[in-house]
């Protein structure tokens, strides 16, 4: 297909951006996949995680929202009444309705001055967020802009889901190139409508389709994206020193990394699900703050996220001379993971609200 | 429902904001306009550290109406490292491992429902342990 000149397909802004400051955010509570083998089918092997992380009783994507978007000011040095967009990503906010993004922009002071919106596309609403505050901050709209990806997965009981759906998340404020640790080269979004999982309103779980989100879903739109942009942007695999693939198990970011030319070693810091889960729209923004926590200046990076529904979004992340600084500012993401309480699928269930009690 | 005194006590509650006294410098918490050391108004907003430590504790077995889901759980009396004292849900602890001295900081962290699961959800500060110290 022919596409017009006029309307190029890489997301670019006119003012180059980057991202000045980044945080994230993982509970403390670990559940191990055997488990919930253990309750639901006696495996001993062959499990998709090792273990995921588990909310407390105290949290949600609001709390830990504040908590990843307070690292991400403490790393950006930033007065956060300039901020001109506080968005978070999720398909696990508190309210049905009630923003979490204005409680969030109060708890760290952002308001009243400023735009704030949930955003919602399944695994991707986090990282639609940050192509949107390119597009804030890339027009001159606003000066700093900061994108959330954040969730507190639900599986049903039993479920294949219940394995892997985990809690975490990261946070990014996006501002000029010029005052960057990474400056974002370009975007680009590929998507189509894809019915491999979703969840009808009033419904406590998620379904899913089962084979269906393998091919036609996650590896059609994550190669489609990762191609697209390395063709637009004149570069391979190897031009890359990290990449970050969705993770919604361990195999499929790793089988999509070899068909896309990527080696183990180049998703290695960001590949986080085997020790805390699928994070849902958190999991493309927290491996990218794993791999931030541990990069070089020079180090580029391709960041492609994947959404059910279904679309990809790719990133071409170049990292500055600013990181050595300010990636030590805050709490970095394996430290959150090494904090580890293990609990047992009792005390799941009762974190998780899954007994009804009435 | 209580919803004008959660909107009313917002800003302290999510970010331990509170006041200085221009007069005499002192750190006030809960803010009250008025400076407990010199008598004059204080009225400046002041955004605390969220750092502290435990002076006191109590771990709660029978908890008040709306907190029962979450016993046992461990209050403290934090003070901070700006001075004041102020009484808060200890949370990510075990029980058994609260110290007197211990260091905790300040999360933000869900209270407990306004009335039942239909109610606002209630947000406010809680504190624990200080796990981690940025490496430079």
């Amino acid at each position: 297909m022919t596409l017009p000149q006029h309307s190029p397909t890489l997301l670019k802004p006119v003012k180059p951006v980057g991202i000045v400051g980044y945080g994230a955010y993982v509970p403390r509570y670990r559940l191990p996949a055997k488990e919930v083998a253990r309750v639901w089918t006696g495996k001993t092997s062959g499990l998709p995680i090792k273990e995921k992380a588990v909310p407390g009783l105290d949290e949600d994507v609001i709390t830990m929202s504040i908590e990843a978007a307070r690292n991400a000011m403490l790393r950006a040095q930033i007065d956060p009444t300039e901020l001109r967009a506080v968005w978070v990503g999720s398909e696990s906010h508190p309210y049905a309705v009630k923003p979490t993004s204005t409680l969030v922009a109060e708890a760290i002071g952002a308001v009243p001055n400023t735009q704030a919106a949930d955003w919602e596309f399944a695994c991707k609403a986090g990282t639609e967020a940050l192509v949107a505050a390119m597009g804030l901050v890339g027009s001159g709209m606003g000066h700093y802009a900061m994108a959330i990806g954040m969730d507190t997965a639900r599986g049903k009981p039993g479920d294949a889901l219940e394995y892997t759906a985990g809690a975490g998340g990261g946070a990014y404020i996006v501002g000029p190139a010029e005052e960057s640790l990474a400056v974002i080269n370009a975007s680009y979004s590929y998507v189509t409508d894809t019915p491999d999982f979703w969840r009808r309103e009033y419904q406590k779980y998620p379904e899913h389709g089962m084979r269906f989100t393998g091919e036609p879903a996650y590896f059609k739109h994550i190669t489609e994206a990762a191609t697209h942009l390395m063709e637009a942007s004149g570069t391979t695999a190897k031009d890359y020193k990290w990449a970050i693939f969705h993770q919604p198990n361990t195999k499929f970011p790793q089988r999509v990394a070899g068909q896309l030319g990527f080696s183990m070693e180049q998703i290695e810091p960001g590949l986080l699900v085997p020790i805390i889960g699928n994070t849902y729209a958190g999991a493309a923004m927290i491996g990218l703050t794993a791999t931030l926590d541990i990069a070089q200046p020079g180090d580029r990076i391709l960041v492609v996220s994947f959404g059910s529904g279904a679309g990809s979004d790719a990133f071409d992340i170049l990292v500055t001379d600013k990181i050595t600084v300010r990636a030590g500012l805050a709490t970095k993401t394996r430290e959150y993971i090494a904090r580890r309480s293990e609990i047992d699928y009792a005390t799941y269930v009762r974190f998780r609200g899954k007994l009804a009690m009435k | 429902m209580e919803i004008p005194r959660h909107w009313r006590l917002k800003k302290q509650r999510y970010g331990l904001v509170g006041e200085v006294c221009p007069h005499c410098d002192h750190k006030i918490f809960p803010p009250r306009d008025v400076c407990p050391n010199c008598g004059d108004e204080a009225k400046e907003q002041y955004a605390f550290s969220g750092k502290g430590e435990v002076y006191s504790y109590t771990t709660v077995y029978e908890a008040p109406a709306g907190y029962e889901a979450n016993a046992p759980y461990t209050v403290a009396i934090v003070k901070l490292d700006e001075g004041p004292m102020l009484t808060a849900q200890l949370t990510d602890v075990d029980n058994s491992a609260v110290e007197i001295g211990m260091p905790v900081e300040m999360v933000t962290r869900k209270m407990r429902n306004d009335g039942d699961e239909r109610g606002l959800i209630v947000y406010g500060y809680k504190f624990r342990p200080q796990n981690f110290v940025p490496t430079t």
